[in-house]
C-alpha cells in the first residue's frame, strides 16, 4: 500500500478549490489551504477573507510591489481584486464567527467521525502553541473544509473516532479532503465521496480510524 | 483645552508605571506601535501585563520587551513562530500566558469598551480555552461565558491623526488598533502624520477622537520575519 500514488499537497489544494462556489466569501487557513488560491478554476471569482481585515485578496504581491501594510494572515504581502475592502479585526472575526463566510478551509491534525477538529497544537510540542483565528472560524463558517494528509508521517490515521490532540472545535467539519479521498461528515457518519485512483475503499478504511460509509462504486478524485 | 499632542515618544509614555495592563495593536507585521514599544524599553517599565495578538518578531514588536524581561503576563491569541524571546521566558516560567481565540480577544476588549459585563459564545466550547469557564445551553447550543478585557493603556499605531485625535489607518495596518483604542483608560497613538483639526473628512474618521488621549508623531518601523 505505501507504494500506491497519493495526492501531493498541491493536488489536495487543487481538489479542494473545486468546492468553492462562484462569488463565495472564503477564508483559507495555514498550510495546504493557503495553496488553494492558485488553483481556482477559470471563470470563478472568490472573495478571499483575511482575519486581519481584508475581503477580496488577490494574488501575492510580486517583488517590487510589496506593501507591508497589506499582508495576509501569514504576513505575506498581497494584492487586492476590484471590490475589496478593509475593516478592523473585530469585524473580520464577526464575519468568521457570525456565519457570514460561505466556506472556510483549514488544515488539520485530527478530525473525528463527528466532525470535531484538532488543528492548533501537537501534544508534547515545545513552546506555547497558538490558536489564532482557528476557533472562531471553526465555530462560525457556513461550510468548513479540512485539507490534510490522510495519515501522519508515522502512518497513524488522522481521521479518528475521538480526537486525542487539543481540540479546536466540536462538530464543525463538513468535508475532509486528504491525499487519498474526499469525505463528507454527515449525521450518519463519514461518507466517502471520491477516492484516489488505484485505491479501494477497504484499503482506505485500513488507514482511517473511524468507520467509513461507501455505497456503490466510489468515483475517482477528479480535478475538473 | 488640554493638548493631546506630545513632543516626543519618551514624554508620551513618561508616566506609565510598573505593573500596569497595556494593550498593543498590530498583526502580521503591520500596525504595530513599534516606536512606543521602544520608548517603553528605554523607560524600563516592569511587571507589565501585555494584551496583544502575538508576542514579538525577533527583537521587533514586543520582542525587545520580552528580551528585557519587562512583561510578566500576556493575553494573546497567537504568540507566533518568531517570538523567540517570549518563548524563552515562557519556558523559564518567567512569563505566564492566557491564550484566547483571536475573535474572542477582540470581543472581550469590545465588551470592556462597551461597558458590557461579558458574553456567551460557542467558540472554544469543549477545548482548553473553556477550562474553568461557566458553561450553559443557549438556543440549544453549548456556550461558555467570556469576560471583558480591560487595560490601563492602549498603545496603538495609526496613519494620521488630527490634533484632536481623530484617526485614520492605512490598509490592513488597522487590524486591532481601533478596538484597543476604545478599550483602555488611556490610549496613546503613534502616527505618521498629524494634521490640523478639521482636515480629516468626518466621513473618513475610523477612530473618533473621544477614544484618543495622547498623540505622538513618529516614522513607522517594520520588522520582517
Amino acid at each position: 500500500m505505501p507504494d500506491k500514488p497519493r495526492l501531493t499537497r498541491e493536488q489536495i489544494a487543487q481538489r479542494a478549490a473545486l468546492e468553492l462556489p462562484d462569488g463565495a466569501y472564503v477564508n483559507l487557513g495555514w498550510g495546504i489551504p493557503n495553496l488553494i488560491a492558485d488553483y481556482l478554476p477559470k471563470g470563478i471569482t472568490v472573495y478571499f477573507h483575511s482575519e486581519n481585515g481584508i475581503l477580496g485578496m488577490g494574488r501575492r504581491a510580486r517583488p517590487g510591489e510589496e506593501d507591508f501594510d497589506q499582508v495576509d494572515a501569514m504576513k505575506v504581502p498581497v494584492t487586492l481584486i476590484p471590490g475589496a475592502s478593509f475593516f478592523h479585526q473585530a469585524d473580520a472575526h464577526l464575519m468568521t464567527r457570525g456565519g457570514h463566510l460561505d466556506v472556510a478551509v483549514l488544515g488539520g491534525f485530527q478530525v473525528s467521525e463527528k466532525g470535531d477538529l484538532a488543528n492548533w497544537k501537537i501534544p508534547g510540542a515545545k513552546g506555547s502553541g497558538g490558536i489564532g483565528g482557528a476557533m472562531d472560524i471553526a465555530a462560525g463558517a457556513k461550510k468548513l473544509i479540512v485539507c490534510m494528509e490522510h495519515t501522519t508521517k508515522e502512518g497513524a490515521p488522522k481521521i479518528v473516532k475521538h480526537c486525542t490532540y487539543p481540540l479546536t472545535g466540536l462538530t464543525c467539519v463538513d468535508t475532509i479532503v486528504t491525499d487519498l479521498a474526499v469525505i463528507d461528515v454527515k449525521p450518519e457518519g463519514l461518507v466517502v465521496r471520491e477516492i484516489v485512483s488505484g485505491w479501494t475503499v477497504e484499503e482506505l478504511q485500513r488507514l482511517t480510524g473511524a468507520p467509513l460509509i461507501a455505497s456503490g462504486r466510489i468515483p475517482e478524485i477528479s480535478f475538473v | 483645552m488640554k493638548r493631546k499632542v506630545f513632543a516626543s515618544l519618551d514624554e508620551v509614555v513618561a508616566d506609565i508605571p510598573d505593573g500596569v495592563r497595556i494593550m498593543f495593536g498590530g498583526f502580521g507585521g503591520a500596525g504595530f506601535p513599534n516606536n512606543l514599544i521602544q520608548a517603553l524599553v528605554r523607560k524600563s517599565v516592569r511587571n507589565i501585563t501585555a494584551i496583544s495578538n502575538n508576542c514579538g518578531t525577533g527583537e521587533g514588536e514586543l520582542g525587545l520587551m520580552f528580551k528585557q524581561n519587562q512583561i510578566r503576563h500576556v493575553i494573546a491569541s497567537f504568540p507566533g513562530p518568531h517570538s523567540n524571546y517570549f518563548q524563552q521566558r515562557y519556558a523559564a516560567r518567567e512569563v505566564t500566558l492566557e491564550l484566547v481565540p483571536q475573535g474572542i480577544l477582540c470581543e472581550r476588549m469590545r465588551a470592556a469598551a462597551a461597558g458590557l459585563q461579558g458574553f456567551y459564545t460557542t467558540v472554544g466550547v469543549g477545548t482548553e480555552v473553556a477550562e474553568g469557564k461557566e458553561e450553559r445551553i443557549l438556543s440549544n447550543q453549548r456556550c461558555i461565558l467570556e469576560m471583558p478585557i480591560h487595560a490601563d493603556y492602549a498603545l496603538i499605531k495609526a496613519q494620521k491623526a488630527d490634533e484632536l485625535g481623530n484617526l485614520t489607518y492605512r490598509l490592513a495596518a488597522r487590524n486591532f488598533n481601533p478596538i484597543m483604542a476604545m478599550a483602555a483608560k488611556t490610549t496613546i497613538v503613534e502616527v505618521e502624520e498629524i494634521v490640523p483639526v478639521g482636515s480629516i473628512d468626518p466621513e473618513h474618521v475610523i477612530t473618533p477622537a473621544i477614544f484618543v488621549h495622547r498623540i505622538v508623531q513618529a516614522k513607522g518601523l517594520h520588522y520582517a520575519g
